[in-house]
């Protein structure tokens, strides 16, 4: 385990620069999923999205010039899907791209429906060193509710694997299910925190525009907490995770300090990373300014791009100052460390608003760490998209 | 426009005839208007865009006529004598029914267009009692009878009980496929009467100043009807009742092109231009004549149109001031009737108080102003003309609630009421009387035409100016027609309602309201309110109160959870779109100390249901 470079405080905090391979496919599409996530019934060339995986590397790299890769994270869909000799093939096309030091973090999502000792041996052998495993839920009630293929026996088998396999993993779970009581959640919760390492994903189920729930939702059948017992599920979880020493140091991601992922501090602290694949985003520096990347999200169609022209890129604006303003707050107040104010003053070129940060703090909702720092307390977390707006308004 | 060419002609007075067409809004005064265009050869075909007549945008888009115009046709009848027809269009809204009786007042005869599936609707009956008033002789028309629903024995029938003219004679078209046009024409020359000169093209010169406009390439043109004597290029001439001298510059008629003429003669009607700088600077209704050979007597003139509806327009962005104040002073050039002035707004800060003959006249200029100068605008809530009788003995005029005097000083305070007539068939009846009852309405009459209830109802226009006409049209799914004139001012128990927002008064919601209905709509005001404004991070009371009593009362719940569970690499771009659009939204909101208010709710909270 390379704790030693994982300290979220301890590193300086360097946003880095992060790699994201993005693998569009699963077996069975969840009611509530609006990721980029496709089914087929035919068997994926995979050695043709290899190629083309390569292929877009180049064009990557010729954006970002060469630079040094503090993670790798492989992500989807269902990136357990593919073949170790997929993986393997990725990663070696990733280190001759870039330069990939020794013992930095390479992550891969894993469904525990798709979870086998073998192929999580070759993924350990091509290099991935952290799993994150989609265990959504821990009754069979609601993971069928859920959508999900595998039960909870095979979550726990997945989870026994993983410990044993990768020197690091992580799980998520979805909470704030309808009709979830606080104390059917910290039953859950307790269960689950039994179960992990250093790291727990716990997100509250959001309704997603396009999604079969979202009809459902729209149409009564599917009633979610209101905001008084989703707050109240929220406020529970921060509690039982901080008491055994996995507090939140972001909204939704809880670790032993140290044990933090690397790669999305990268997206947090507004750091650089390549977006491949369908329907990957990218933030490249290109001299003083910030670009934004998009590929294609449709797999064949971003295929027949990469194969015709050599990427898939569909998007790519130069972010003019305030965006990156915006961004860099909207993302880092996430973080339990907060924002660096000295750089979004130089982005956004003003201080916050005397008066409203005044506010902010006065009703608890902000704190300033030292002069140089700006962070939520743990009531602003709650309520932090309005805060962001508040803060982000000239 | 641009003139095009000049004719010289002085028209017998036996050949002309000068008309109007009065009829219902969408009965087909536009439609047929053009059809009488086309089939006089008064534009090529390919000219004809449809409804040449509206010619402003909105006017097209909403199919309303709302500025008087007029056209000159030449028309050769079965006789074999070519007739000059000036045909004057006139607006079918109630809000400007002002201008169609001025236009009424240039012509000796009507066209009453009914739709021949519809009936005589309420527009048609105040129209054509304003056309009696001006001693018109009418040509009955009943239009679309194309329709499969076209039952004209029976509209005929109708026509005759409930308007009292006889129909018999009826003139039956489809303004649409042109069937029956040539009738129409024929029946202009034969059944209207020429226009009468008791001095001729010889006496001192004495011409109705119709009505005004202002043209972008022509400046301020004047439309005038000649009653004696000769208007000539050149002529020095004077406005009687504003003293003001002009000479002549051009002469001419609508055809609806612009055709120069050397001269008008007595009951032609045509425009002059004179280098007026202003619309304001003519007077409708005044008598021009001839400055060196004046007219003895003027005629009698007209009342000028009265602002009945008043509210305040704000721009969004304080930025934008100068430039609403400026889009303002253009459109005032082509609209006398509305009116402004400066006004401030704790609440709102600088924008304008202004004064419209109606709700749609409001409407309207909100939105010409929007669109055409591309300002985005809050407009606070319509409120009539109230008059205040003071202690002291002196009387004043309120426009605007927020400028009601401490109520200790005041005496009486009186409102304007009008007098409704309401066509609706029968089934909707109940829920009609139901909404006049509620509207402190006293009913007049109620008679039957046909299957069709027709109400008489005072009602005071404050509870009409609100939400009265989209409420009838709810009730009767838009088959109900209504009409409405302002007959007096009467002393109503009245008093200013105030709307606090986290404890601070804001202004721009302030209004005027019955007592005994004071309770009920603060109540709906506070509940609309507090569904129109977002949760902050704290609670907000939102309260209700006449004078220092606070009689209603909500309360906005904290902000609890507000925030996104997943955020990663892949969604920061979305996240900032989001945050781009909340920030823009902000800038639209106005904050009233820590509360911000959507300016949808300015105008949303007081569209109230009685439901
Ligand atoms: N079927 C039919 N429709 C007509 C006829 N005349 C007018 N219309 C339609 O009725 C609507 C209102 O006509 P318009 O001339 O604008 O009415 P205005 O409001 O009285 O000026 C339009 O959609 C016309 O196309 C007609 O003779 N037959
Ligand atoms: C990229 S997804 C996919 C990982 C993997 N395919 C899986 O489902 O196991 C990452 C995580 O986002 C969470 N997630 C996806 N959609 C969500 C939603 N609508 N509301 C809350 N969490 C969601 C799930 O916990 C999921 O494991
Ligand atoms: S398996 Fe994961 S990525 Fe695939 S549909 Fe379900 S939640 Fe989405
Ligand atoms: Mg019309």
């Amino acid at each position: 385990m390379q704790t030693a470079t994982l300290t979220a405080i301890g590193d300086g905090m360097d946003p880095g620069f992060g790699v994201y391979v993005h693998w569009p496919f699963c077996a069975a599409k969840c009611p509530y999923c609006d990721f980029n996530s496709h089914v087929r019934h035919q068997p994926v060339d995979q050695p043709r999205f290899v190629s083309a995986f390569l292929k877009e590397m180049e064009e990557a790299r010729e954006l970002s010039g060469p630079r040094s890769v503090t993670s790798i994270f492989m992500g989807g869909g269902t990136p357990s899907l593919m073949e170790p000799a997929t993986v393997d093939a990725i990663l070696q096309g990733i280190a001759r791209h870039w330069h990939v030091p020794n013992g930095i973090e390479i992550t891969m999502e894993a469904n525990p429906s798709s979870v086998e000792a073998t192929r999580f041996h070759g993924y350990r052998a091509a290099g991935i060193n952290r799993v994150s495993l989609g265990v959504q839920a821990l009754n069979d009630r609601d993971l069928k509710f859920l959508g999900r293929l595998h039960n909870v026996e095979d979550a726990l088998k997945a989870i026994r694997l993983a410990r044993e396999i990768f020197p690091r993993m992580s799980f998520d779970l979805i909470y704030a299910r309808p009709n979830q009581t606080v104390e059917e959640w910290e039953r859950e919760l307790k269960e689950a925190v039994s179960y992990a390492v250093d790291h727990l994903s716990l997100y509250q189920l959001t309704i997603e525009e396009g999604t079969p729930f979202y009809g459902l939702h729209k149409a009564g059948k599917l009633i979610v907490p209101d905001g008084e017992q989703s707050a109240v599920l929220y406020e529970a979880t921060q509690d039982i995770t901080a008491a055994i020493g996995m507090p939140a140091y972001e909204v939704s991601n809880h670790a032993r300090p140290g044990a933090e992922s690397r790669h999305n501090l990268t997206y947090w602290r507004y750091g650089d990373y390549a977006g491949i694949g369908p329907g990957a985003h990218g933030r490249l520096s290109v001299g003083p300014g910030k670009i934004a990347t998009a590929t294609e999200r449709k797999p064949e169609e971003w295929l027949r791009l990469v194969e015709t022209y050599g990427h898939g890129m569909v998007e790519r604006e130069a972010l003019d100052l305030e965006a990156q303003s915006d961004e860099l707050l909207l993302m880092g107040l996430r973080l339990k460390e907060g924002v660096d104010l000295a750089r979004w003053q130089s982005l956004s070129g003003r201080d916050p608003d005397p008066e409203r940060e005044q506010f902010l703090i006065d009703n608890g909702f902000i704190e300033r760490l030292g002069n140089s720092r700006l962070r939520c307390t743990p009531a602003g977390m709650l309520i932090l998209d309005a805060v962001v707006a508040d803060l982000a308004c000239p | 426009m641009r003139p095009m060419s000049t004719t010289s002609s002085k028209t017998p007075l036996s050949h002309i005839r000068n008309f109007s067409i009065v009829a219902h809004i969408d009965h087909g005064k536009s439609t047929l208007a053009d059809r009488l265009i086309q089939s006089t050869g008064g534009l090529a075909e390919r000219e004809m865009s449809e409804q040449v007549l509206d010619s402003m945008d909105i006017e097209r888009e909403r199919g309303i006529t709302i500025k008087a115009q007029t056209v000159r046709l030449h028309y050769k009848a079965n006789d074999g004598e070519t007739y000059v027809l000036n045909l004057i269009d006139t607006p079918g809204h109630v809000d400007f029914a002002y201008e169609v009786s001025r236009s009424l007042s240039a012509c000796e005869g009507s066209l009453l267009v009914v739709d021949a599936s519809q009936g005589v609707e309420a527009q048609t009956l105040a129209n054509v009692y304003q056309a009696i008033d001006n001693n018109h002789e009418l040509v009955t028309v009943l239009n679309k009878i194309d329709l499969p629903a076209a039952e004209p024995d029976r509209i005929k029938e109708q026509i005759e009980e409930v308007i009292g003219i006889d129909a018999s004679d009826a003139v039956l078209i489809s303004a649409k496929t042109g069937l029956g046009i040539p009738d129409v024409l024929e029946a202009i020359v034969t059944k209207l009467p020429a226009p009468k000169s008791e001095g001729g093209d010889a006496a001192p010169l004495k011409a109705l100043l119709v009505d005004s406009w202002y043209d972008t390439y022509l400046g301020v043109m004047v439309l005038v009807r000649i009653i004696d004597g000769t208007l000539k290029k050149g002529m020095t001439i004077r406005m009687m009742g504003t003293d003001a001298k002009y000479t002549i510059e051009r002469v001419g008629v609508l055809t609806p092109k612009m055709v120069n003429m050397d001269a008008l003669g007595p009951g032609e009607i045509g425009f002059i231009t004179a280098s007026i700088k202003e619309v304001a600077d003519t007077r409708v209704g005044d008598t021009i004549t001839e400055d060196k050979r004046p007219t003895d007597k003027a005629l009698p003139g007209f009342k000028p149109a009265q602002p009945v509806v008043f509210c305040g327009l704000f721009p969004v962005d304080a930025a934008d001031f100068e430039d609403l104040r400026s889009a303002m002073g253009k459109l005032r050039l082509n609209d006398a009737s509305f009116s402004f002035e400066m006004e401030s707004s704790a609440a709102l800060g600088f924008g304008f108080r202004c004064g419209f003959l109606g709700l749609l006249h409001l409407e309207i200029i909100q939105e010409r102003l929007e669109r055409e100068f591309d300002l985005d605008l809050i407009a606070t809530a319509p409120s009539v003309v109230y008059k205040l009788f003071m202690t002291d003995g002196t009387e004043r005029e309120l426009h605007n609630p927020a400028d009601m005097p401490d109520v200790v000083k005041i005496a009486e305070i009186h409102e304007p009421w009008i007098r409704a007539t309401i066509l609706t068939p029968d089934d909707y009846l109940g829920g009609i009387l139901k909404l006049c009852q509620d509207r402190r309405g006293i009913q007049i009459e109620l008679t039957y035409v046909g299957t069709r209830a027709m109400l008489t109802y005072d009602l005071p226009l404050n509870e009409v100016v609100f939400d009265f006409y989209d409420r009838l049209k709810s009730i009767s799914k838009g088959y109900a027609s209504f009409d409405y004139q302002i007959t007096e001012h009467k002393e109503g128990n009245l008093v200013k309602m105030s709307i606090l927002v986290n404890g601070e008064p804001v202004d721009a919601l302030s209004m005027m309201v019955h007592r005994m209905a004071a309770e009920k709509r603060g109540r709906e005001m506070c509940e609309k309110l507090k569904e129109l404004i977002p949760k902050h991070m704290f609670k907000i009371p939102i309260q209700a109160a006449i004078g220092g009593n606070v009689i209603a009362r909500e309360t906005i719940s904290a902000l609890r959870k507000d925030v996104t569970a997943k955020c990663y690499g892949g969604d920061a771009t979305r996240k900032r779109k989001l945050l781009e659009k909340q920030k823009a939204g902000k800038k639209r909101m106005r904050q009233f100390g820590k509360v911000e208010i959507p300016q949808e709710a300015f105008i949303a909270a007081l569209k109230m249901g009685d439901e």
